[in-house]
């Protein structure tokens, strides 16, 4: 299992763990962290499951690829570390992630 | 009023679940209409995920969400089946009684339908667009902020501040162009999802300085009470600026949401319809919830159990339409009456 740990606008910090091959918004919803929607199920489809990911982290991720850039369009308040958490896979490699819930969801 | 359109049952909601059930209604000689808010059939398969794979539906090992609504549609077309887009229902009221049901059906562009038996296979709900949230934006709506154009004379002599990167912000920037006082178009980065032709179009416009383009996204609104004076922009560089605009037309895509769906007398479980598992009826007999919108103990948001429910739903149907008729139960491989209909033999 990977830890993923999941703050949320109040600064409010839930660890979970994550299963590897999974994606980060599954373990959200699977773990009841608040924050992700995740209105279309994981299709990259609704911009309901955006994340800024920690500074620290930033550069450890694979770089978003174009459907999700586009995706992020429905965004909103994004930021350069603005990533949509249904695309960030759960590998051994990004144990200790930190992720931030923005307030609303769009 | 509008002259009322007679039905034995309509189908609110054009997705996969709403699709089939024409199918199961048709073999029982049920005529139906179709509504859904989009401007084509396919709800969440068409609208979501057109490309996307899809492997649990029986028989096919994978089919993406437009194949699936493709073949439905074909599957579908021996029971002509009359369809109308962009339609919202706004209400909804029993005419009838619990024996004989009846219900009066009202969209937002004024179709008024009278439908001895109504299935709800809203989905998610209807897809409305996302409104930003930004505070306070409530108090401008409908005068200073738009979520679509209904007439273009709204925006005439305006300065109007159109976000989004997609075809319907870069369509509506060039369209108002000539209308507006000032168009200025306003995205969160350089590239854009919407067609190149418009991109270059609308690049050609603001190289001639008759639109503008901001790199940046809306943090605030500034105003009196309905009179939009100007948009708090965070730009490139992340300072904030005032961007003077009387009108906004925000393009950030669809959501669901239950709307209307909730004033219509019907018993809600946290924003879904509860059924019974025998017809899928809801509270008011005649009315019935099939798809991702209903629940009940065990239920499975799956297409499968979508098309599952609406058959069962159509049974009951069968006795509200043909109260008079007894219902034999037939098999479409071996009957010829149900070959007949479906056109096969």
């Amino acid at each position: 299992m990977v830890k993923i740990i999941f703050i949320d606008s109040a600064g409010q910090s839930r660890e979970v763990q994550g299963e590897e091959g999974s994606t980060v918004m599954e373990t959200a919803l699977k773990s009841s962290v608040p924050g992700i929607e995740a209105e279309c199920g994981g299709a990259c489809a609704c911009a309901t499951c955006h994340v800024y990911v920690d500074d620290a982290w930033v550069e450890k991720l694979p770089k978003a690829q174009s459907m999700e850039e586009d995706m992020l369009d429905f965004a909103f308040d994004v930021r350069p570390n603005s990533r949509l958490s249904c695309q960030i896979r759960v590998r051994a490699e990004i144990d200790g992630l930190i992720v931030h819930t923005p307030e609303r969801q769009g | 009023m509008s002259e009322i359109i007679k039905t034995d049952a309509l189908i609110v909601g054009a997705g996969p679940v709403g699709l089939f059930a024409v199918f199961e209604l048709g073999l029982l000689d049920i005529k139906a209409h179709v509504l859904d808010i989009l401007p084509m059939a396919g709800g969440q398969c068409a609208e979501l995920y057109p490309e996307k794979p899809i492997y649990d539906i029986p028989g096919f090992p994978v089919v993406t969400g437009q194949g699936l609504v493709d073949n439905l549609i074909k599957q579908i077309e021996p029971f002509s089946p009359t369809f109308h887009f962009n339609e919202m229902v706004t209400a909804l009221e029993p005419v009838g009684t619990p024996e004989a049901p009846l219900f009066r059906v009202t969209t937002d562009s004024d179709l008024v339908f009278e439908a001895k038996i109504v299935i709800i296979a809203a989905g998610g709900g209807s897809f409305q667009p996302k409104k930003p949230p930004l505070a306070g934006i409530e108090q401008y709506e409908g005068t200073s902020v738009f979520y679509a154009v209904r007439k273009m004379e709204t925006f005439r002599g305006r300065r109007v501040l159109i976000v989004g990167g997609g075809d319907s912000a870069l369509d509506w920037a060039l369209n108002l162009q000539p209308v507006a006082e000032r168009v200025i178009l306003m995205h969160r980065r350089d590239d854009f999802r919407a067609a190149p032709h418009s991109v270059n179009a609308m690049r050609e416009l603001v190289a001639e300085k008759k639109m503008d383009f901001v790199l940046g996204q809306v943090s605030a609104l500034k105003g009196e009470i309905g009179m939009l004076s100007a948009a708090v922009i965070r730009g490139a560089d992340n300072a904030n600026f005032d961007l003077p605009c009387n009108a906004m037309l925000p393009f950030f895509g669809l959501t669901m949401k239950l709307g209307p769906i909730a004033d219509w007398g019907l018993n809600l479980n946290e924003n879904l319809i509860p059924v019974d598992t025998e017809k899928f009826e809801t509270n008011v007999p005649g009315i019935f919830a099939i798809g991702d919108i209903n629940t009940y103990p065990g239920k499975l948001k799956l297409i499968l159990s979508g098309f599952h429910e609406g058959a069962l739903a159509a049974q009951k149907a069968h006795r509200y339409v043909y109260p008079d008729k007894k219902l034999l139960f037939q098999y479409t491989t071996s009957s010829s009456s149900l070959q007949k209909k479906l056109g096969v033999n």
